[in-house]
């Protein structure tokens, strides 16, 4: 009889204990970035460009150029993965070939070290597709054969169509059967059932694959180091085949390979502080849409 | 002289392996209600759904037999399923309303079909919520959700649904089983209305229901049709004897 209230006892220690250190990381993570970064967060800092080899100034063109990359690679990723969802939810049976093959290839992708996209990018998008167009249709001009933020925000959404993918086909699941069936007794077809029936109710779905995306793409480096990003830009990129600024990358080389390492600190910093803001309050958004959806389930 | 709306010939229906209907052959009279009754798994729903198309969306289903519906033969490949389905309306067991305003919900159907004329799809709606004698209840509220509605307003909205498609023939699959006895009432009295344009299969566990609603019946046993007749005949004097039993209570 004690021993087994002592094993009790010591499972709930043991779990209290693993939650203890983890929320104790989290907050001495965030209480040392705070610390470190809240004197140089200002709305200047914010808004304008890096001064004296970053040692003053603001993250500006590192914010734009974030957002710039989120945008673009939402536009490929969630189309993208909307359809691949729609086709394993709606057309593919689950034991076919093909879904099994796709969902293998998903599982995969999603275990990819984020380095891997990168060469990638490097090699598909930049050399091949880039250089493709350069040689046979610009006559050798070298243009599109470089690092830009079109191949970067591309490779970037190889990474993150993966979360596309599972949010919107998790959603377009939880729409009831009878839904469908209504829809087809009433003499629609299978696109129209999907078209105004499926693909409404799935747009929380959509959303939060789209929220999650966004959320991993802004801080993610090694997909963007040789596929676009650069560490100091005079200028905002104003076309596709620009280069950028990102604030993940802006905090790895300020850290690392500034000539002022000690100077940037503060603003290493802030600029932590920024991306961790970013990324929590999205990825939170998008933990309050899911829990909604699958409350949805139980109608 | 009844004009015979839909005709089965030998048909039979199978889930992969299993049989769910054995070899039925049956008219079924137009513009009258008929009936199908029996216990539960007797194949009655499977048949009803098999009338328009609908058993074709569970993989493992397949017939041998014929299905004709004024004399065409449905289950043939040049069939154009969608048409069929305006053709033959369905009403589910559970109410299946859209999570749409209950205008959207009638209004699907014709939209669907491209009518967009806001003018002519007003008047359908309006006239298949009356149809369904609805249209008291929700005519100030037609731009709110169907799903605030009752259960037995949802599925009088679903049959002004059904009918805003302006079919001939209306599948109700036990319409009235999830209802309370109030809307059930409803329900039948409104089919009683339908009969002078329609042609009306109604699935039910419920021979009072059968009884009170149909011209004629059919009943079903272990995916066989037993008998079918006048509605009259069959509760008073049933041929066989297995319909006796089971009208009778003696199983069920």
């Amino acid at each position: 009889m004690r021993s087994r209230e002592i094993k009790d006892k010591i499972a709930i220690g043991i779990t209290g204990l693993s939650v203890v250190l983890i929320l104790a990381t989290i907050v001495v993570l965030m209480v040392v970035i705070i610390i470190g970064g809240k004197d140089t967060l200002s709305w200047e800092f914010l808004t304008s460009f890096p001064e004296d080899g970053m040692t003053k100034g603001g993250i500006f063109p590192a914010i734009y150029g974030t957002a710039l990359l989120v945008l673009i690679m939402s536009v490929a990723a969630v189309p993208f993965g909307t359809i691949t969802a729609i086709y394993l939810s709606e057309y593919a049976s689950e034991t076919s070939i093909i879904a099994k093959a796709i969902h293998f290839a998903v599982r995969t992708l999603a275990m990819v070290p984020s380095i891997i996209f990168g060469l990638f990018g490097l090699g598909f998008f930049i050399k091949f597709i880039g250089g493709g167009i350069d040689e046979y249709l610009l006559g050798g001009k070298v243009m599109w054969g470089q690092p830009n933020i079109l191949w970067a925000s591309l490779t970037m959404s190889l990474l993150t169509l993966p979360v596309v993918i599972v949010s919107v086909e998790e959603a377009m699941r939880t729409i009831p059967r009878e839904d469908r069936e209504a829809s087809l007794a009433l003499g629609a077809t299978k696109w129209q059932t999907i078209y105004k029936i499926v693909l409404p109710g799935s747009l929380q779905g959509i959303l939060t694959g789209a929220i999650l995306a966004v959320g991993r793409g802004a801080g993610e480096v090694a997909p963007i180091l040789f596929t676009g990003a650069a560490y100091y830009l005079a200028t905002l990129p104003t076309s596709l085949h620009d280069q950028f600024m990102s604030l993940g990358y802006h905090v790895y080389v300020m850290s690392t390979q500034s000539a002022n390492v000690d100077q940037t600190l503060p603003i290493q910093y802030a600029t932590t502080l920024v991306l961790l803001l970013l990324t929590f309050s999205l990825n939170f958004i998008a933990v309050i849409l899911r829990s909604r959806i699958r409350r949805r389930q139980v109608r | 002289m009844k004009e015979i709306k839909i005709r089965t010939n030998n048909l039979s229906i199978f889930y992969g392996e299993k049989m769910a209907i054995n070899n039925v052959s049956v008219n079924l009279p137009g513009f009258k209600a008929t009936a199908f009754i029996g216990p539960s798994g007797c194949g009655k729903s499977t048949f009803l759904r098999s009338l328009n198309r609908m058993n074709d969306l569970i993989p493992s289903f397949h017939q041998t037999g014929e299905v004709l519906v004024d004399d065409l033969s449905i289950y043939e490949k040049h069939i154009d399923v969608v048409n069929l389905r305006k053709k033959i309306g369905m009403v589910f067991q559970k109410s299946n309303p859209f999570a749409k305003s209950i205008f959207d919900n009638v209004a699907y159907g014709p939209r669907i079909n491209g009518l967009k004329d806001k003018t002519a799809l007003e008047a359908i709606v309006v006239s298949s919520l009356q149809k369904a004698a609805i249209w008291d209840e929700v005519k100030d509220r037609l731009q709110d959700s169907a799903l605030g509605l009752s259960g037995g307003q949802q599925q009088r909205l679903c049959i002004a649904r059904t009918l805003a498609v302006e079919p001939e023939i209306i599948l109700m699959d036990e319409p009235a089983s999830a209802l309370d006895p109030i809307s059930t009432a409803k329900i039948e009295e409104l089919i009683h209305q339908l009969k002078d344009q329609y042609t009306i299969i109604i699935v039910t566990h419920n021979m009072q229901q059968a009884a009170r609603v149909s011209d004629y019946t059919a009943f079903f046993y272990l995916g066989e049709l037993i008998e079918i007749g006048k509605t009259t005949d069959i509760f008073t004097k049933p041929e066989k004897k297995q319909t006796e039993d089971y009208i009778t209570g003696r199983f069920g």
